[in-house]
């Protein structure tokens, strides 16, 4: 726990318009809020598909954000690591009661920073791309032409077969990764080369879900996350990366509300 | 609203009163800023949480409807955003650096709803008594706020006190002050200033209030006088381009010895404020940082634009008129004494918060109580930076030290041995601040939350 926060009081993240989406039940049944955040590239419009909805069905309040430079948010070229989890600490904050936050692939690596500034009531972090060497060997031994010119400030591309499995439909897996955008370089380095979060505050309860035929999130990558936050991974066989737009995306969203509902732990 | 606290029966009796045991609970007297922070960190650190508030919502001062709040209309915080706001709940990116008193109200009250505080807080209940108990107990006495019903005592297994030090008016017993004839408020009493309109007025005090009352009576009234017993460091909103609190932060980061910050500081204000000599005004007595931070933009405007004479201290009060210091009279209508604040913790004992005869509490880190483990105060301090940045960690730091009595009590006992019952009294703040009663709890915020970071990380290496 750092009490100095220097970079906090004197260096504040400048404030940009923020894409947040809903879905909410049509009766609070007093569940908590869960505040969904996209990975590198993709905005709040990836859970607007299947799981906002389906979460309200559940009786949770919904809400998904887009991280500055992505989906409808503004545009941030310089974003940092540290930027996009000021978006998501300010729309979980703005939330009537304490949210949950899951995020998913980069997203988990922003949720994690979020954490450290705002007590959540738990987390999920969902295919989880926590970065590090290691999951950059494997990225570019899985897809060095998407990889590599992100070394150089280029857009890192994953690949339709990377994001989704065989069940969908070619013409949908195009039209999804056509809607997919980037992060900023700087983002993009730091996905490789960033100091460990702060520890999170509020001791709130972690569950890693994810698929072991992943091919971006290696399975041993899965279990590492989850080991780190005293649990194992859940997984779901056969889906690709993108789990909330995968064939089955009922499965792992399911899977999480049960964990809620059973008192995330 | 519940009024009724009979959580359990008494089985418990003290003086042949009964007294209902509340078991592991904490007590928390007060629910503004600091008494919000102390509910949320105890509860997030697994504790049952009891708050009494006199007043009928949360929000301490920042609440105008509460009879003793110290605000009045035009009040802003004289920190931004940044520096005032709970370090784990950030104020919204879409308020001004520097928001309005009613949007910190509704801050805190988002804050008590999104953490659902309000169920532990038992509204229009007034803490009279807090004793000491058998085995480091509490027994702490309510009553209705304005005093009908019975009074009621209930068993807590400690106690976290946050009534505030902003709202008991310090008025100077001014000679003559009796046959004055004009109108004598404090500052406390002060809401709008609808009350200057077209009033000759003088303004006593140099802190963040008397010199924004000077500023809307430069607007309202036909004549402002501005008495202060010395002369200040007046900061603007912003420097360089950055709210000053921030730019003062980017400074610090740098680890400056106080010396070369306060000699740098001083030039920058001297460049962007000027020599307030050639107003009148006087050359300060002391170094920047050596009283409490003056923020604010528009004293000096107004100075300039005429609206406001610079005066010296008051001497005495006569039937019709104020004589200065100088010898000089000056004739108010009206005089507002922003003369500050008395600390008041009437329902304890003075040798609980070790005072001395004047009232001044003696406690670890302005916080713990050295003679009994299971008190603590929070809100205690005044800084340059906001207070709430402060007392949220005052607040982790006290449910963290709670947490260590109960799993592991021998080695709560040798951290509270080893650290805070030897520690003498020190101020958390490296500059010579002067020496009054205003000052007694004035800290800079970085020494005193690095001050916090050893203790909680103490904590921490004590538990393991
Ligand atoms: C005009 C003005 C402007 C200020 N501006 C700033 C600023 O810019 N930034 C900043 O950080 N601070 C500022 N402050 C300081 C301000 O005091 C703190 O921000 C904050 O309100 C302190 O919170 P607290 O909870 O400690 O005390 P308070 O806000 O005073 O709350 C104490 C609460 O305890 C309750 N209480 C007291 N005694 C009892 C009892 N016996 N039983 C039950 N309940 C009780 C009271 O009713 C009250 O609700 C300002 C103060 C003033 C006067
Ligand atoms: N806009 C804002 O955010 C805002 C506004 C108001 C207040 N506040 C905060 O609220 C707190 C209280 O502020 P405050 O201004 O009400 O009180 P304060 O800081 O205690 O200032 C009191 C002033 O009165 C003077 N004084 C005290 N006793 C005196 C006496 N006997 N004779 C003559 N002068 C005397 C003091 O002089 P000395 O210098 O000699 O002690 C000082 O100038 C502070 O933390 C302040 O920052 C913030």
């Amino acid at each position: 726990m750092r009490l100095i926060r220097f970079d906090d009081w004197a260096k504040p993240v400048p404030p940009v318009r923020r894409e947040v989406l809903s879905a909410t039940p049509e009766l609070d049944e007093g569940k908590p809020p869960v505040l969904f955040v996209p990975g590198f590239g993709h905005g709040a419009w990836v859970f607007a598909e299947f799981w906002l909805e389906h979460a309200a069905g559940r009786g949770f309040a919904a809400h998904a954000v887009s991280p500055r430079g992505h989906g409808g948010s503004a545009g941030s070229p310089k974003a940092t690591l540290r930027a996009y989890a000021h978006d998501v600490v300010q729309a979980a904050a703005s939330l009537p009661r304490q949210a949950v936050l899951v995020g998913h692939g980069a997203g988990a690596l922003v949720v994690e920073r979020a954490l450290a500034r705002y007590p959540a009531r738990a987390a999920v972090l969902a295919a989880p791309v926590l970065g590090g060497w290691a999951t950059f060997g494997a990225a570019v031994r899985r897809n060095p032409g998407g990889t590599l010119p992100a070394i150089f400030g280029g857009r890192l591309r994953l690949r339709r077969r990377q994001l989704f499995s065989r069940e969908v439909p070619d013409a949908v897996a195009k039209a999804y990764a056509g809607r997919l955008g980037r992060a900023s370089a700087r983002a993009q380095w730091q996905l490789l080369l960033h100091r460990a979060p702060e520890p999170a505050v509020g001791d709130p309860p972690v569950l890693v879900v994810g698929s072991p035929d992943d091919r971006v999130v290696p399975a041993s990558a899965l279990t590492r996350a989850a080991r780190r936050y005293g649990g194992a991974p859940l997984l779901f066989p056969g889906m690709g990366h993108d789990l909330m737009l995968d064939a089955r995306w009922r499965e792992p969203i399911d899977a999480i509300l049960d964990w809620l509902e059973k008192g995330g732990s | 609203m519940t009024t009724s606290t009979d959580h359990d029966s008494a089985t418990l009796w003290r003086d042949g009163r009964p007294v209902y045991d509340r078991g592991e609970t904490v007590c928390v007297v007060g629910a503004g800023p600091s008494g919000l922070a102390a509910v949320k960190n105890l509860r997030e650190h697994g504790f049952g949480v009891d708050c009494y508030e006199r007043e009928t919502g949360v929000g301490g001062g920042w609440n105008w409807r509460h009879d003793r709040s110290p605000v009045y209309a035009s009040a802003h915080p004289v920190s931004s955003k940044p520096l005032t706001q709970y370090p784990d709940f950030p104020m919204p990116d879409d308020w001004p650096d520097y928001p309005h008193h009613s949007q910190v109200l509704a801050y805190l009250e988002r804050y008590a709803d999104h953490f659902d505080l309000r169920p532990h807080i038992w509204f229009g209940t007034e803490v009279v008594k807090v004793e000491p108990a058998d085995g480091m107990r509490w027994d702490v006495t309510t009553r209705s706020t304005g005093g009908y019903g019975a009074e009621r005592t209930h068993r807590y297994a400690a106690v976290v006190v946050a009534n505030g030090h902003n709202w008991s008016p310090n008025l100077p017993a001014y000679d003559g002050l009796d046959d004055f004839k004009g109108r004598v408020i404090h500052a406390s009493a002060y809401k709008d200033p609808a009350e200057l309109r077209g009033k000759r007025v003088l303004v006593i005090g140099g802190g963040n209030t008397g010199c924004d009352i000077a500023v809307e009576a430069a607007q309202q009234a036909s004549r402002c006088w501005h008495s202060t017993r010395r002369g200040y460091w007046y900061a603007p909103k912003y420097l360089l381009g950055r709210p000053a609190d921030q730019f003062h932060d980017a400074i610090l980061r740098l680890r400056l010895p106080l010396r070369l910050r306060q000699w740098l500081l001083q030039r920058i204000l001297r460049l962007a404020v000027g020599d307030l000599r050639r107003f009148g005004m006087r050359r300060p007595d002391h170094k920047v940082f050596e009283t409490h931070p003056i923020v604010n933009s528009q004293l000096i405007y107004h100075v300039g634009h005429g609206g406001i004479a610079p005066v010296p201290d008051v001497a005495r009060f006569r039937q019709y008129s104020v004589e200065l210091a100088d010898g000089t009279e000056v004739e108010p209508d009206v005089v507002v004494a922003a003369t500050g604040y008395q600390p008041r913790f009437e329902f304890l004992a003075p040798e609980a918060l070790a005072a001395t005869a004047e009232g001044r509490p003696r406690l670890h880190l302005h916080a713990f109580s050295r003679r009994h483990p299971t008190l603590a105060v929070a809100g205690l301090i005044e800084s340059d930076s906001g207070i709430l940045p402060l007392v949220h960690w005052q607040t982790v730091a006290i449910a963290r030290w709670l947490r260590l009595r109960e799993a592991a009590p021998q080695r709560a006992g040798e951290f509270w041995a080893g650290t805070v019952a030897k520690e003498p009294d020190r101020r958390w703040t490296g500059a010579k601040v002067k020496d009054t009663p205003r000052h007694w709890f004035e800290v800079s915020h970085v020494d005193y939350l690095r001050a916090l970071q050893k203790m909680i990380d103490g904590l921490a290496g004590a538990r393991a």
